[in-house]
């Protein structure tokens, strides 16, 4: 069974078609990327199937359930693309926000300390951020920002993880770790992701399905492989104009 | 110490403290989702409240209460079809309060009773209005505690609380109830046009130094409790208005830490 399955759906912001009969399934292990120009609706897929917006038609099942009533909140997580945006004087420490991914596994009136804490140590061990655990939010770069939201991810251990460009403003070596730590977590944990990029090196080294969405609303679902060998040679076709 | 012998004063420290104790807990959510002006639109809804219930001869705190729990609803909706400009919802029904208010306080025979709610009546607590703030402040600390989770999510995140299953709308709809309650019925006490400060200043105050959610949470409240007690002190011994004196005090606090703000 598809654990993310998308049937005929359409989209539009009141007069602007955005999605149109798009349909494509994710499997278990999966890692795919959402690629195409700004604007071309990638942003908005993502919070369609996370139920964060209402499809005008068509079907999203998670696990075979429709997207609207699905509950297992512990299952998924989510990197926004706007993570970093938030006020940067609120006085909360990265523990804390860590601890909050963790409410999906907890729910109301559950507390876990001891559990809890290894938990988070380990999140943020694995992105590189323990050192900073008591430090405010707002006093990070945008980079060790990003790093951060990431361990809030990770901390519920959920199935799936949806990222939305969660490597810009980060520098090419933490890109890379970002990236080769996606990629390990995809392989060894087998935990599915569903990543929104524009960078090409997690694509070529880590993806194994491209969703490459277009302007002309011309959407195509094609395997990593073939992907790469588009782009490359695409590279090498076109005479650039700069 | 003396003071603290008679029964109204005992009563008025009492409230004083209990209410100081509440105000900022509801007030650390308000200013981080930066909604620091919805205390005043409440505030002053509670008014037209206060003024119609004078007016109309019915209990004038009972219909502050139900003018305030309208305001936050309309606050609530206004919000959502302005989305980003959430302060003009607040300004849009503060000048309603204001508007009603003034009208109606004409018509109020003993218009010295509708002046003790704009400044408060903090040594004027009778034995009825002190329950009142005891059961308020019991339910207010209860809900606080036990949404404390979800409430910080909800503010630092909105999105992502609802994605990790926060019950977002009831808990909102839950904490405008309980801000509403707790305007009206603090108005009662350290007035109408004083309440909103004991919810931001104490908080402001705590993010110059604080150096986590939890401990800004606690600080706000230590600060307010500081305000509140040299405040009632002050006021009795110079005899000035207890409301005014409190706010001045935290105002003066906040300028001396000013100079001490953690860099960001
Ligand atoms: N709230 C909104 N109301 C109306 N139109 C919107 C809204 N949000 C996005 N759009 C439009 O929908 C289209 C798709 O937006 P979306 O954010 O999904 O793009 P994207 O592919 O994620 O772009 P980027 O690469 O810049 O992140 C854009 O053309 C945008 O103008
Ligand atoms: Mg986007």
């Amino acid at each position: 069974m598809s654990i993310l399955k998308v049937k005929n759906l359409d989209f539009n912001y009141s007069d602007k078609q955005i999605i149109k009969n798009l349909s494509f399934s994710v499997e278990k292990g999966d890692f795919l990327c959402i690629v195409g120009t700004n604007g071309t609706g990638k942003s908005t897929l993502i919070k369609l199937i996370l139920n964060l917006l209402k499809p005008d038609s068509g079907e999203i099942l998670l696990y075979g359930k429709d997207s609207k009533n699905f509950k297992q909140f512990d299952k998924i997580a989510y990197v926004s693309q706007k993570a970093t945006n938030f006020n940067a004087a609120f006085p909360a420490t990265v523990e804390e926000v860590v601890s909050a991914g963790l409410y999906s596994k907890n729910g109301l009136f559950k507390f876990k300390k001891s559990t809890d804490k290894q938990q988070i140590k380990k999140a943020l061990d694995t992105v590189g951020m323990y050192d900073f655990s008591k430090k405010l939010i707002g006093n990070l770069s945008g980079g060790q920002q990003q790093r951060v939201f990431i361990a809030k991810a990770l901390v519920s251990s959920p199935e799936i993880i949806f990222l939305d460009e969660p490597t810009v403003g980060i520098d090419m070596k933490a890109v890379d770790s970002i990236c080769c730590l996606l990629g390990d977590l995809n392989k060894k944990h087998k935990i599915t992701i569903i990543m929104v990029t524009h960078d090409i090196s997690s694509i070529l080294y880590h993806a194994n399905k491209v969703l490459n969405l277009s302007e002309d609303g011309h959407i195509r679902i094609i395997s990593a492989e073939d992907y790469r060998n588009e782009t490359i040679s695409e590279h090498y076709r076109h005479d650039k104009n700069c | 110490m003396e003071l603290l012998s008679y029964g109204f004063i005992q009563r008025a420290f009492l409230a004083a403290l209990l209410i100081s104790i509440i105000t900022p807990l509801i007030g650390n959510i308000i200013v981080l989702k930066r909604l620091s002006t919805i205390g005043d639109a409440l505030a002053h809804a509670g008014l037209a409240g206060v003024a119609i219930g004078l007016c109309a001869g019915l209990n004038p705190i009972l219909s502050a209460v139900i003018f305030s729990i309208a305001a936050a609803l309309a606050i609530e909706y206004i919000r959502r079809a302005f989305y980003r400009y959430s302060e003009m919802a607040t300004a849009i029904v503060l000048s309603f309060g204001v508007g009603i208010a003034a009208v109606f306080s004409g018509f109020v025979k003993n218009s010295a009773d509708f002046g003790s709610f704009l400044f408060g009546s903090i040594v004027a607590v009778s034995q009825f209005e002190l329950y009142m703030v005891v059961i308020l402040s019991i339910i207010v600390c209860i809900v606080m505690i036990i949404l404390y989770r979800e409430l910080f999510y909800i503010t630092f995140d909105e999105e992502g609380a609802q994605l990790s299953g926060v019950p977002v709308k009831k808990v909102n709809f839950l904490f405008t109830l309980i801000t509403a309650v707790t305007v009206s019925i603090a108005s009662r006490t350290v007035g109408s046009l004083v309440i909103s400060s004991l919810m931001t200043i104490p908080v402001a105050c705590a993010m110059l130094i604080s150096k986590s959610y939890k401990s800004n949470v606690v600080l706000s409240v230590m600060f307010a409790l500081l305000f509140t007690i040299s405040g009632l002190f002050i006021s009795f011994l110079y005899d000035l208005k207890p409301g005014g004196t409190i706010v001045l005090i935290g105002i003066f606090v906040l300028i001396i830490l000013l100079p001490f703000r953690r860099k960001n």
